[in-house]
């Protein structure tokens, strides 16, 4: 990724700045700012407030050799990486779903050597980020030196002009596009966020495009009821698609909690190479949206239980737990 | 009155829990950290600030959580932040402990989650990678681990330093950049609790778990440890700590049921 402010600056002198309804459909919005051998990086936390559909779209419309930037990518990483989208990645987190297990397909990419890989941290990743969204070339850090994580990196250990302790530089980091789920949004892509943050607000302002995924379209008066609650302004996106459970299988703070039955299928169909083709075309590429996905998962009668898990809701209904 | 009966896994949460001072802050991850932390506040350590590394901060967990980004993370929590914010505390010299495991750990306590091999770009073997990890373990005062100790992992080379401890002995963290007093503290085991000899920098094993014996934790280490000159029984967990954990903590067995 290229650091150069000036040139970003060019950019973004060139961004759109007007205020204009940006609603499309997730297909279009795909088509028209997700191109082959892009640069992507996914908002939210792997499983947790994911943009799926938009992920799904990419798959479906066939996208090839993106690079991925791999901040806590873990069933973000499953899709893109194991369906062989992504030919780059900087990695910070890959291939694990945490206390789940691990992705066999994206592992056996990794492994084959078709994934050009540099290493990084979650914390360098977060902060290329916010590099690039303040507009300077790299920020410094005291984490990482002496480690073989940074020797694998693009970072670069300097000196401190004041007080002279050694620190790492990490460059900034300007995704071709980037992709966030978000609880509300105006008509504009003016977003709020209920819960941690993990690193959208410094990753919508970093990316050159970006497409915003909402549970939820709301009137522009709820924006302006409380602006304080804006992450995300209008100005830093491109467009809008409103997907109600669009993080699932990942959970969505406050509405629905993630579908580990369905998130164990996925893990256990990639032991066979061939059946997880299977499992990608039944899911993904035979199946025409994302809603068609959500009724093979179960559809209205699963979310709901999952949104009672979210919500704790069933010990005071007395149904089973759902996850 | 006979000792509670107790599986490894509870063992090294309860001794764990037990390095945990009251009135500090951790950030933890899914499974045994959790327990530990959940375990500390419920018992010794009431104040103990709990953080994960995705913004979460304080909560009051209803559960385990399942990823350290997932809404049980700042359930009824004091913050929901981001990763940025978290990691500038750890930064800035605000978090005491963390928690952190891997595939392979060295003499020095560094840590291996990124691969096995020698190639980076053709790995025999490709892990997760850093993820928080590095810079927890960089930038945290105490760096924690909960391991099984076996010869495959307990290595006299890492393969990869992803999280560094005390890399190549005294004063190599120093040298390196890292910020001063901070490091590998214990290492929790299944079969002992080793700490950090403070002049070589190497695995000190301080003391042994019940019913296991010195050789069984030589010949389960792939390097020649060094032994603390007053080398203790590991103290098993209280029936009261056992309670605690099995009915509050962790009720549904997700984490002591491996054991």
């Amino acid at each position: 990724m290229d650091p150069d402010v000036d040139k970003a600056r060019e950019y973004f002198r060139q961004r759109d700045r007007r205020l204009v309804p940006k609603v499309t459909t997730v297909p279009e919005a795909v088509a028209r700012l997700v191109h082959d051998g892009d640069y992507v990086a996914v908002g939210g936390f792997g499983a947790d407030r994911i943009p799926t559909a938009v992920l799904h779209e990419i798959v479906r419309q066939g996208r090839k050799d993106l690079g991925l930037s791999g901040h806590t990518a873990t069933h973000d990483c499953q899709i893109l990486i194991g369906a062989g989208c992504v030919n780059r990645c900087d990695v910070a987190y890959v291939i694990g779903l945490e206390a789940r297990g691990l992705s066999r397909a994206s592992r056996r990419q990794f492994e084959s050597g078709k994934i050009a890989v540099a290493e990084w941290t979650n914390a360098a990743l977060a902060w290329r980020y916010r590099a690039a969204a303040m507009g300077v070339p790299f920020l410094p850090m005291r984490s990482g030196l002496g480690t073989d994580t940074m020797k694998e990196s693009a970072a670069v250990e300097i000196t401190c002009p004041f007080t002279g302790i050694k620190l790492l530089a990490v460059p900034a980091l300007f995704p071709d596009v980037a992709m966030i789920h978000v609880h509300r949004a105006d008509v504009y892509g003016n977003c709020q966020i209920d819960g941690i943050m993990v690193a959208d607000d410094d990753l919508a302002r970093a990316a050159k495009r970006l497409i915003i995924s909402t549970e939820r379209l709301v009137p522009e008066s709820v924006i302006r009821a409380d602006p304080t609650r804006t992450a995300i302004p209008y100005f830093c996106v491109d467009a809008v698609v409103e997907v109600p459970y669009g993080s699932y299988p990942g959970n969505m703070p406050y509405e629905y909690f993630s579908d580990e039955d369905h998130l164990r299928q996925w893990l256990e169909v990639e032991e066979d190479a061939a059946a997880f083709e299977r499992f990608l075309d039944k899911y993904i590429r035979n199946t025409p949206d994302f809603e068609a996905y959500l009724e093979l998962c179960g559809g209205i009668k699963r979310l709901q239980e999952l949104r009672r898990t979210e919500l704790m809701l069933h010990a005071a209904i007395g149904g089973g737990g759902a996850g | 009155m006979s000792a509670p009966a107790y599986n490894r896994m509870e063992l090294m949460i309860c001794l764990a829990s037990r390095y945990l001072e009251d009135d500090r802050t951790a950030v933890v991850g899914t499974g045994a950290p959790c327990a530990a932390a959940m375990l500390a506040q419920k018992t010794s350590a009431p104040n103990l600030m709990v953080m994960f590394e995705a913004g979460g901060v304080g909560p009051i967990l209803p559960t385990m959580p399942i990823s350290v980004g997932d809404s049980r993370t700042f359930f009824r929590g004091l913050a929901a932040s981001s990763m940025a914010d978290i990691m500038s505390s750890c930064q800035r010299g605000m978090v005491d402990y963390t928690f952190l495991g891997g595939a392979q750990i060295d003499m020095y306590g560094n840590i291996n989650s990124t691969m096995i091999g020698g190639d980076i770009q053709r790995p025999k073997v490709r892990l997760p990678g850093s993820g928080g990890a590095g810079d927890l373990a960089s930038l945290c005062w105490r760096t924690m681990m909960i391991t099984p100790q076996d010869k495959r992992r307990f290595v006299p080379r890492v393969d990869f330093i992803t999280s560094p401890g005390y890399l190549d002995g005294a004063g190599a963290r120093e040298a390196a950049g890292l910020p001063p007093g901070t490091g590998p503290y214990k290492v929790i085991t299944d079969l002992c609790v080793i700490g950090f000899d403070e002049v070589t920098k190497r695995m000190r094993v301080e003391s042994v778990h019940p019913g296991v014996t010195r050789e069984q934790v030589q010949e389960n280490t792939g390097f020649e440890l060094l032994w603390a000159p007053d080398v203790k029984e590991s103290a098993p967990p209280t029936s009261e700590e056992l309670r605690i954990l099995r009915d509050e903590v962790d009720s549904l067995r997700y984490i002591i049921g491996r054991g």
